[in-house]
């Protein structure tokens, strides 16, 4: 059994207000997988999220990275094996140089500033940002300060990395460097996203999540092809998909 | 409003300045901060009347600007606006102290006095707090207070503080940008809308720290700011302190502007 695989029981939540936002969700992750997590606004992705990293935790059902249960004890464990890119960059990048914004992860883990200064070099080249690594973050494009944020993630090496829309508000370009990015990485990816056709690129397998539970959960072409089920679910088929808009022919 | 958005950018630079390569930026930032802290103190045991005695103190600041070679008009705009506050505080002196003294054959009231020697200290003291900032950058100050067992508590206060002023007046911006745009030849916010504006900062600010602290959590914080290794105080960081420190303490001491000047005036005789 690998170490990697990411196991989901019986998962429920509700917050304060009553809001049932996850409810009785389970899947595993296999080690080396690409899953895309979709559902309309609201449908529960983030708090899924939240809950796979820890940040807060189910009133029922459990969540194992290997056999391991997340748990407040084991949190620093787990935290350090799954790597979490925020949705909005700003959240993440609060060091006065991408340097030790991208450093902050391994020095909270007291590694030794050598290895701290081979893995942030290893990590702004990965992300073809090594240039940048002086700069200040809020001086950054957006295209830029994404880089960043996942290079801050990739520098403590995790196993999984856990990505809340990573295309978000990216011009065409940087939103294909992104995506090159991903397709490039051979950790266990789970990606959450609105951008269907990123998804459709970058995820082999996806689940699809309304009002809390999990609507369906298949390879990336039965779901995303699939128009009863994605409108149903507040989605539409991803444009690279979808019949030619001049001419109205499908895809030869 | 404008101003607002550009205090943000004004703010950050000096983290932009503290990135500088010159001798004083190269000094350990414990010998910094402890020169500093014996500056502050000398300034402020003068006296309300010492106003000479202060004079040669000066020096400092002066020496410090040209070494570490900072641009003198934005770090001068900070010491003016905090001069702005110690204005607004002495401005009174004045009326309170009516004594009156003779200057050189000038009869003045000496609250005047007391206003020039708070109004030279603010100065001085502002000036000093704003360059080691300028030449240190807070991360490395931080860890100069680290090194003299300040509570690791306070410490983070301070650099959280520092980092997330930047935050709420990014938020700030926003929200006055997005007022300004649907509120067309007005000046500033009209005072019916204070409440919720206020109101609304304080939630928006909520909500970005906590996932400013998440990010934080999940990359391993717990509760220790690690800004990596500083070098060890080498010979070059003691001299500093030491002969900064000399200087000062001869100067709470003896009158060294009183002895130029006599110096001065028994050369030309």
């Amino acid at each position: 059994m690998s170490h990697h695989k990411l196991e989901v029981r019986s998962l429920n939540f509700s917050y304060p207000d009553g809001h049932e936002a996850v409810k009785n969700i389970s899947f595993t992750i296999n080690h080396g997988e690409s899953v895309g997590i979709i559902g309309a606004n609201g449908a529960g992705k983030s708090t899924l999220l939240m809950l796979l990293m820890g940040v807060i935790f189910p009133h029922s059902g459990e969540v194992l990275l290997g056999d391991v249960h997340v748990t407040p004890k084991t949190l620093p464990m787990i935290r350090q094996r799954l790597g979490m890119v925020f949705q909005d960059p700003d959240d993440q990048l609060f060091m006065t140089t991408v340097y030790d914004d991208v450093a902050f992860g391994p020095r909270n883990y007291k590694l030794d500033e050598n290895e701290v200064q081979s893995r942030v070099t290893k990590a702004l080249n990965l992300v073809g940002i090594s240039n940048l690594k002086d700069r200040a973050p809020f001086k950054l494009s957006g295209g830029e300060k994404r880089s960043a944020t996942i290079a801050s993630v990739l520098s403590m090496e995790p196993d999984v990395l856990i990505m809340d829309e990573p295309t978000a508000a990216l011009d065409p370009k940087s939103r294909r460097r992104v995506i090159g990015l991903l397709k490039s990485f051979e950790h266990t990816k789970i990606i959450t996203s609105h951008d269907l056709d990123m998804v459709f690129e970058t995820c082999k397998r996806i689940i699809v999540i309304k009002e809390g539970e999990v609507a369906a959960d298949g390879t990336a072409v039965e779901i995303l092809t699939n128009v009863e089920l994605l409108d149903d679910c507040r989605l539409e088929i991803p444009l690279s998909l979808q019949n030619c808009p001049r001419c109205g022919k499908g895809k030869a | 409003m404008q101003s607002i958005i550009n205090s943000l950018y004004n703010m950050r630079s000096l983290d932009e300045l503290a990135k500088k390569e010159s001798l004083i930026h190269s000094l350990h930032p414990l010998v910094k901060l402890l020169t500093t802290f014996i500056y502050l103190s000398v300034v402020v045991s003068f006296g309300r009347y010492e106003i000479g005695g202060l004079l040669h103190l000066i020096f400092y600041p002066i020496l410090i600007f040209s070494l570490a070679e900072l641009p003198v008009v934005p770090i001068l705009k900070r010491i003016l606006y905090a001069q702005s506050f110690i204005i607004g505080i002495c401005i009174l002196n004045p009326l309170f102290d009516q004594h009156t003294i003779i200057l050189g054959g000038i009869v003045i009231s000496r609250g005047w006095i007391t206003f020039l020697s708070i109004f030279i200290k603010g100065g001085l003291t502002a000036a000093a707090s704003i360059l080691l900032i300028a030449t240190t950058g807070i991360d490395r100050l931080a860890v100069a207070l680290r090194m003299l067992k300040i509570p690791r508590i306070f410490v983070l206060q301070l650099l959280l503080t520092y980092r997330y002023i930047t935050v709420m007046i990014e938020e700030v911006s926003r929200m006055v940008r997005a007022y300004s745009l649907r509120a067309p030849g007005q000046k500033g916010i009209q005072r019916s809308v204070w409440g919720s504006f206020a109101g609304q900062l304080i939630l928006r600010t909520f909500d970005r720290s906590q996932r400013v602290y998440q990010s934080m959590i999940l990359r391993g914080f717990t509760g220790e700011y690690n800004t990596g290794a500083v070098a060890k105080v080498n010979f070059k960081d003691f001299a500093y302190l030491a002969g900064w420190s000399l200087f000062f303490i001869i100067g709470r001491i003896f009158n060294i502007p009183m002895f130029i000047g006599i110096l001065v005036i028994g050369v030309i005789k």
